[in-house]
């Protein structure tokens, strides 16, 4: 099958990979370019561990086929933290124990930051509405919302 | 990090970042799927529509020939084992034989360049059935003249007389119910029905697995247990298991359903066919569709009780339907009618075969049914005595010496005093809201111990690696950590915890039964003071002093008349004074405590809808001695969240052919965190005398207590009583409109 030259913008940087026309960017960000902080979980948009950033808009990246990523801007989990320095959303989770088995918080992590981006103070209920496109069976969610609820602190804090 | 929450301790009780948590956050944890190695070929599976059914054919030429295809495996590829050995069962669901027993059970698989040609070539295998009656449900199964679900299946623990859709019978039995019935005051009998639900973690089964022209094996997989990976691979390969060495992969949520294998024998064949690495992972229409439901059950219990509240017989039948080969579930729901004194019993389990999915363990495994069934009854009791719930548990828990269902006594536990801490909870104390109710349940697990090995080696600048064979599902690294921190007395993030392979560690049971803090924690401490006996030889040493004139204090060599000698300083000198400073232990755990937990909920019914909020939820469990508290609070929500899933949406739904008409999950629908509400946790530490910290394994016991919780709540709101999982609107609507 003929493949397609696709160029984008990973994390900050321009990067280009072939792709055919009917692989999910999800496959591409890992198995082209390595980045693997994106899982499967269910490949047809239920679970949100392949949730990414697509010119700052939150999407599963298991149902973007590759192609579409020309010219586009992307954030993947790896793209979160500045260097060694740890995105307040990252922290919080690591310090509110809002991970067990870890596989679904790359998901979670960008997903929480689509939705602090876009509303910087969230209540519970728009947090957890904000997060119901991401499955967890291990937490419960309890820590996760809370997580965030203590990143928004720290983000708003930081801006003042 | 907070200080410890344990007056008794330095690190034991405090909370701090669990030591895998950074690769976690940044996306570089390796689980088994971000493995690829050069030159692998992935694989695709071709699974049976049908629920039963004799495969007269395959003909697997047409998809050899197919572009990109490097081996083609059916059963055919797989020696027969004998059906009394304790692999047969698996060996069979890996890869089916002459018979599909389930829709979904493997038939043939491909390995091919890419996942789109390993597709295609699997579409392309043509196979001819002839069709078997399938039974789909317990009843069907356990009717006369029911055709044989499984010709390969022998009744266990009682006398069998050939092939049987009974999978187990147990009986349990003390005093004498029917006098007992006959002189309570009052009586309550019903029956209730769950459904197959799935344990749903959220990372499909994957594995890497690379045969070299040696003959070995290496597998990278994502598991509970690689030790058992390795033996059940080997078996099912007719291989001797040190041909394959198993390397875990970080594990993405199992809940007893990674206890078994599926994928590694079949990608070794292929890899061993091809010459190539095989890397084998699932869709979620897989994982649904093949992998272990827990099972669906129907109970019925009937409990007999004096008009002050003493619970005096209990008669139980509990079946389960444990899917296409035999199960343990009905053996161990018996077991687990324990929480009540109960002077006259009569239990009868019964695991019974269905061409659905073999099932596998999920968490607490059958307890959730027996459970369901009992904790209704006591609150239907209580209502009709017009008793408070919890009072009437109180009246009637068990305590340490008091017998179990199976008539071994209770060790020490804890159950009235989680009784005690939601009795005195904020929640339980305040009123209950306008338009809502509120529920009470409780549930237990015994746990288990087995076998566990630990090395824990000082390294050259004082700090400790500690190293275990127990796949980490929920924070044991972290566990395992602070105890060695408390041991050794030095900070916990001096510490580097490791889970190793089967070449690199000692064998090591798999990740089940709550067992990892509580047992391969003791491996771990016990490796600890050796090692701290150790250092006081070297210090004493160091020091020119006798051994025994040796204390280690926080860290640090203690001698009257001499500076303290810290951890440090001694690695340092270790080629001096005898070599690595490196112990190791193992040990085959006895005394796993058992975890009791109450819960307690509030929620509104919707009568117009038939949809159950959950407005506030608390939880109160038995942890022994938490060792991080953030992680058993975890434990404890996370098993009360998959329980209110149970309880409110998940169920296998099939057609009458045997085909999963929801797999996937959209369908399949696990709570999402607009479902829930925080859920408040109260740590109850009653410690476990048989561990060196007083640790009960936490793991399991949090699922326990949901369904019954929710349904007595449901009661008091409506005045219905629910006996059906899942309470999924239409049935509540149902029930609601027969008032």
């Amino acid at each position: 099958m003929s493949r397609t030259h696709v160029t984008c913008t990973v994390n900050g940087d321009e990067v280009d990979f072939l792709a055919a026309d009917d692989t999910s960017l999800l496959d591409a960000l890992r198995e082209e370019l390595g980045l693997t902080g994106a899982k499967e979980g269910c490949g047809t948009g239920d679970c949100g561990a392949c949730s990414i950033l697509l010119d700052g808009r939150l999407n599963c990246s298991c149902l973007v086929f590759a192609p579409e990523a020309e010219g586009r801007d992307i954030v993947t989990v790896e793209g979160l933290a500045d260097g060694d320095h740890l995105h307040p959303l990252q922290q919080a989770f690591l310090e509110g124990a809002a991970l067990q088995c870890g596989v679904c918080t790359p998901g979670f992590l960008v997903a929480a930051k689509a939705l602090l981006d876009e509303n910087p103070d969230p209540t519970e209920t728009e947090i957890r509405y904000g997060l119901a496109g991401n499955l967890c069976r291990c937490t419960g969610y309890d820590k996760i919302v809370r997580a965030v609820q203590e990143a928004a602190v720290q983000l708003n804090g930081a801006g003042k | 990090m907070t200080a410890t929450e344990n007056p008794t301790y330095t690190w034991v009780g405090t909370r701090p970042i669990r030591h895998d948590g950074y690769d976690k956050v940044v996306g570089k944890a390796r689980f088994a799927a971000d493995l690829d190695l050069p030159g692998q070929l992935h694989t695709a599976y071709l699974r049976s529509p049908h629920p039963h059914a004799r495969i007269l054919s395959i003909d697997t030429d047409a998809a050899a020939a197919m572009p990109g295809v490097r081996a083609v495996v059916t059963g055919a590829d797989f020696p027969d084992l004998d059906p009394m050995n304790p692999n047969f069962d698996v060996s069979v669901n890996v890869m089916a034989r002459d018979v599909v027993l389930y829709n979904g059970h493997a038939i043939a698989a491909v390995a091919a360049s890419t996942r789109a040609e390993a597709r295609s070539a699997a579409a392309a295998i043509d196979v001819e059935y002839e069709l078997l009656p399938a039974i789909l449900s317990l009843d069907e199964s356990t009717a006369d003249d029911a055709p044989l679900v499984n010709e390969n299946n022998i009744t266990r623990f009682v006398e069998s007389d050939g092939p049987s859709n009974l999978a187990t019978v147990n009986v349990n039995e003390r005093g004498d119910v029917e006098a007992a019935f006959a002189d309570a005051d009052l009586v309550v009998e019903r029956e209730f029905e769950t459904a197959w639900v799935h344990q749903g973690y959220i990372e499909p089964h994957a594995c890497v697995v690379d045969v070299g022209p040696d003959g070995r094996a290496d597998i990278w997989a994502s598991s509970q247990g690689h030790f058992m990976v390795r033996a059940v691979t080997a078996a099912v390969l007719g291989w001797e298991p040190s041909r394959i060495k198993v390397t875990p992969a970080e594990i993405g949520g199992g809940f007893g359903g990674k206890t078994t294998i599926y994928l590694e024998p079949v990608a070794a064949r292929l890899s061993e066919k091809s010459g190539r690495p095989v890397k084998s992972v699932m869709s979620r229409d897989e994982v649904l569709r093949a992998t272990g439901p827990a099972p669906a059950a129907k109970v019925r219990v009937k409990i007999g009780a004096t008009s002050d509240g003493d619970l005096t017989a209990i008669e139980g039948w509990l079946g389960y339907a444990v899917g296409s080969a035999n199960d343990f579930a009905g053996l161990v729901g018996a077991m687990s009618v324990a929480s009540y004194k109960f002077p006259n019993l009569k239990l009868e389990a019964i695991g019974a075969l269905t061409n659905t999915p073999k099932t596998a363990a999920y968490r607490a495994p059958s307890a959730p049914h027996a459970a369901f069934a009992v904790e209704s009854v006591i609150d239907e009791i209580a209502q009709q005595l017009d008793l408070d719930p919890i009072e009437i548990r109180l009246r009637n828990a068990v305590v340490e010496g008091d017998p179990t269902a199976m008539g071994m006594p209770h060790p020490r536990i804890g159950f009235v005093e989680c009784l005690e801490a939601i009795r005195d909870s904020e929640h339980y104390r305040s009123p209950v809201p306008e338009g809502a109710a509120r529920g009470i349940g409780t549930g237990f697990w015994f746990n288990i111990g087995e076998q566990s090995s630990a090395t824990v080696n000082v390294n050259e600048d004082g700090t400790a690696t500690v190293i275990t064979g127990s796949p980490d599902i929920g924070g044991s690294r972290a566990s395992m950590a602070l105890m060695a921190a408390e041991e050794l007395g030095i900070d916990v993030y001096r510490i580097t915890p490791v889970v190793a392979g089967t070449e690199t560690v000692g064998f090591t049971d798999i990740t089940e039964g709550s067992r990892a803090t509580f047992a391969t924690g003791m491996a771990v401490v016990n490796a600890c003071r050796e090692l701290v006996e150790d250092l006081k030889a070297r210090a004493a040493t160091i020091l020119g002093v006798e051994a025994e004139a040796v204390d280690w204090v926080d860290g640090e060599a203690v001698a009257d008349g001499k500076d303290p000698l810290p951890l440090a300083a001694i690695a340092a000198k270790a080629k001096s004074t005898g070599g690595p400073l490196t112990e190791t232990a193992s040990l085959n755990a006895g005394g796993a405590g058992p975890s009791f937990a109450v819960h307690c909920c509030d929620l509104a019914v919707d009568e117009e809808t038939g949809h159950v909020e959950i407005l506030r939820y608390t939880t109160a469990q038995d942890a022994g001695t938490a060792i991080h508290p953030s992680y058993v609070e975890g434990q404890m929500q996370g098993g009360t969240a998959q329980g209110i899933g149970w309880a409110l949406n998940e169920e296998y739904v099939y057609d009458d052919e045997g085909a999963m008409q929801n797999a996937g999950f959209l369908d399949y629908r696990i709570p999402v965190a607009s479902d829930l509400p925080m859920i408040d946790t109260i740590i109850v530490e009653v410690p476990n005398p048989a561990h060196p910290y007083g640790v009960r394994g936490v793991g399991e016991t949090g699922i326990v207590p949901p369904m019954a919780t929710i349904a007595n709540a449901i009661t008091r709101a409506t005045s219905v009583r629910m006996t059906s999982l899942p309470m999924s609107p239409p049935k509540i609507l149902e029930r609601l409109g027969e008032r």
